[in-house]
């Protein structure tokens, strides 16, 4: 049955179903409402679930470790300065291989202060170790966040939901919550191998010497890179269970004899598909979904961009003195093909900046030029810049 | 056999009633005279092996862990420096959630405790966690190398303390922790010596007895940070107590509720003396003198607020607490 939620209580309804025993987290716009929701739940005696209110962000993810390493399930939410703050313990959480579900809602990074939405926050944490998941839409985000349970506990990883910060938390939007059967059948109850537990005491998190780092790095690549695997896995699992699939490692939308593809990672998708409706006579266009950042899908995306002439990376977040991170990682990726398409990079819809249809054209003109188009951030009013700054 | 099976301790009680537990064994990487890990021992000792760790980063993890070997024989995590009370407030969540009676410990160094994971602890506190934090006070930053932290003692020379022309060791005081502790009004505070088993093994049992967050603040001296001889560490300890610098007290709810009484409290120079990080305080120069004073008097302020001094002898009081549980010296 679809109900009219929005994305925030949606998702607190979905981690409420994965049957958290502890929660823990701080407040920080717009991630607030989630954790407003899961309060609400506890308070109204519909989750069973100790609520951990902690005096920050940096506690929030330590709380969260500390009890999935005593056994139980758990669960955080953080945005923005929460999660640069958090950055330590998640670099810690992932390396601990501590299996973790965290959302994300997508905000910018100050200064200038801002608590709107881009993916800086989430980027500048890419390389914790965490599985990254991305959501287009409300319903991803549900599914996504059970999943992710199944994912990380399966993996032995923690899992970050990203879900664009107001675009999706705090809009409404008519969706599916699974049933507690279907999330039961989907998700077994919570064990992790590794729990403290004073009859078979183990030591955790000790110090290795340079003989062990490197293989303790290097069994964490590979388990990232097989990852791939489960969440693939869980997605169509989750499929035959409720109908609804959320792309797996990607997704591509768009005729087979396309021969140029826009691709983006969350909610500026749903954009794309309107945009691509609104504006027909601009022939083919592929879009790709990219749910999942880490794992990067290296195959799957080379499989889905050959015999394309330019891909075009639209993303929300960059990296100041390189250019785009993801773009780049596209470019990487593509160059091992023989007929590597062009890659063209823009990064748009920063610190809320309006992602609006017409940037559709824009785009499949931008790449008209004799070169591709290396980095450029989108809708720069230079006029507003004092000239030195141009 | 069944009337057997009835005549045996439960396993459960058995395990906790073992008159020797380790929790800490031999064979790890400490300095010779390290007083954390004698402390340490003693914790984990007096609190049985039913409990679960959360280590800071510092000196004991890293001499108890290196990997693949560990000396800890409770289970222990280790996650970052500044964490470790916030760790341990996970843990007891998860527990009180399953309903599994275990109870957590939390360690740290000063400055785990004083300093960075000072935010963490006082949530920890506030929050009424089921948690027995226990700080290893060496007074400096040992593990990278005795830098000052905001519970190295006054005028003490440190790697980042140096006394100089301009400078007399550390200019600023001993942060006062216990009290800033016990302003939250928990169940249970208290300072410890290592120079006094008996007495830490007295506090861990009261600190676990109680349902509710519990605070000990372990003198441990650091011989290569203080610049003793390692077989010292127990008299300086021992000194640190008798001279007022480091008072052993328990507060319960915010109030003082036992005192170590000093029998005859010694002047701050017979534990100063020993010690390099006090070496400048010993040399002629007016500057000295006047620090010197200035120790006096902070150790006849710890006297007089605490009611330190004992008017007879008193088998608790510094010079009896260490013996009269060993069978040692009985007083009338
Ligand atoms: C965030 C962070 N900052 C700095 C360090 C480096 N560091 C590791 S241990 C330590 C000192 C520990 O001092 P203390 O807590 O007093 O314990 P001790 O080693 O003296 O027992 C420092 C500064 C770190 N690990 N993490």
């Amino acid at each position: 049955m679809l109900q009219a939620l929005e994305g925030s209580q949606a998702i607190a309804l979905a981690v409420a179903l994965c049957r958290p025993q502890v929660v823990a987290a701080y407040p920080i716009t717009p991630q607030t409402h989630i954790v407003e929701g899961l309060a609400r739940l506890i308070a109204d005696g519909k989750l069973q679930c100790e609520l951990v209110s902690v005096e920050s962000e940096f506690s929030a993810a330590s709380v969260a470790l500390g009890a999935v390493v005593a056994g139980s399930r758990a669960y955080t939410a953080s945005a923005s300065q929460g999660i640069l703050l958090m950055s330590e313990v998640l670099y810690n959480i992932a390396g601990l291989r501590v299996p973790l579900v965290m959302t994300c809602a997508n905000r910018a990074v100050s200064a200038p202060l801002s608590i709107w939405n881009d993916q800086q926050d989430s980027m500048a944490v890419r390389d914790a170790g965490w599985i990254q998941l991305y959501c287009a839409d409300n319903q991803e985000a549900v599914d996504t966040t059970v999943q992710a349970y199944r994912i990380a506990e399966r993996t032995e990883l923690p899992v970050m939901v990203c879900v664009d910060g107001f675009t999706l938390t705090h809009t409404l939007e008519p969706l599916e919550i699974p049933s507690r059967d279907q999330v039961d059948a989907f998700l077994p109850p919570f064990h992790f191998a590794r729990a403290l537990d004073p009859l078979h005491p183990i030591s955790s998190g000790t110090l290795v010497s340079p003989e062990y780092y490197t293989e303790a790095r290097h069994a964490h690549h590979q388990a990232l890179l097989r990852a791939k695997d489960e969440i693939v896995t869980a997605d169509n699992d989750w499929a035959v269970l409720t109908g609804r699939a959320s792309g797996g490692l990607l997704e591509v939308d768009g005729p087979d004899d396309a021969r140029v593809a826009i691709l983006t990672l969350g909610s500026v998708f749903g954009t794309l598909l309107d945009a691509r409706e609104e504006y027909p006579q601009l022939g083919p266009v592929k879009l790709i979904k990219l749910r999942a950042f880490r794992p990067f899908p290296v195959e799957a995306l080379q499989q889905v961009c050959v015999g394309l002439s330019d891909v075009i990376v639209l993303e929300r977040a960059l990296s100041p003195g390189s250019g785009g991170i993801v773009g780049a990682e596209v470019r990487a990726a593509l160059a091992e093909l023989s007929a590597a398409p062009r890659v063209h990079n823009f990064a748009v819809g920063l610190g809320g900046r309006d992602v609006p249809l017409d940037i559709y054209p824009r785009l499949l003109a931008a790449i008209q030029s004799a070169f591709p188009v290396r980095f450029a951030i989108l809708d720069v009013e230079l006029d507003k810049l004092p000239a030195e700054d141009r | 056999m069944s009337d057997l099976a009835e005549t045996l301790m439960p396993i459960a009680e058995l395990r906790r009633n073992q008159p020797r537990f380790r929790g800490l064994e031999a064979g790890h990487l400490a300095c010779l005279g390290c007083g954390q890990a004698l402390a340490a021992r003693l914790v984990t000792e007096a609190a049985g092996p039913d409990v679960a760790v959360a280590n800071a980063t510092g000196c004991l993890e890293v001499f108890t862990t290196a990997w693949p070997q560990s000396a800890w024989r409770v289970p222990w995590l280790h996650s970052l420096f500044e964490n470790a009370a916030a760790i341990a407030s996970g843990m007891e969540a998860a527990l009180k959630a399953q309903g599994k009676p275990a109870k957590v410990l939390a360690f740290g160094g000063d400055g785990g405790t004083f300093d960075i994971g000072f935010q963490a602890l006082s949530g920890m506190l506030e929050r009424g966690h089921n948690v027995l934090y226990v700080c290893f006070d060496n007074e400096a930053y040992m593990n990278t190398g005795v830098q000052r932290s905001s519970s190295t003692p006054h005028a003490a020379m440190t790697t980042t303390s140096p006394p100089g022309k301009a400078r007399m060791g550390k200019r600023h005081l001993k942060k006062d922790i216990i009290s800033i502790i016990a302003a939250h009004n928990i169940p249970y505070a208290a300072t410890a010596s290592v120079a006094y088993p008996s007495d830490i093994r007295k506090k861990v049992r009261r600190a676990l007895e109680i349902d509710g967050p519990a605070f000990i603040n372990i003198h441990s001296p650091c011989p290569l940070g203080w610049g003793h001889d390692g077989s010292l560490s127990i008299e300086m300890a021992r000194l640190a107590v008798e001279c007022g610098l480091f008072p052993v007290v328990e507060l319960e709810r915010g109030a003082l509720t036992g005192t170590m009484p000093l029998r005859a409290p010694r002047p701050v120079t017979d534990y100063l003396k020993p010690q390099q990080r006090f070496a400048h305080l010993f040399q002629n120069d007016p500057r000295a003198k006047e620090e010197l004073e200035h120790l006096q008097a902070l150790a006849d302020h710890n006297i007089e607020t605490y009611g330190l001094r004992g008017e007879r002898p008193d088998p608790l009081d510094s010079a009896g607490a260490d013996t009269v549980r060993r069978g040692g010296v009985r007083w009338a």
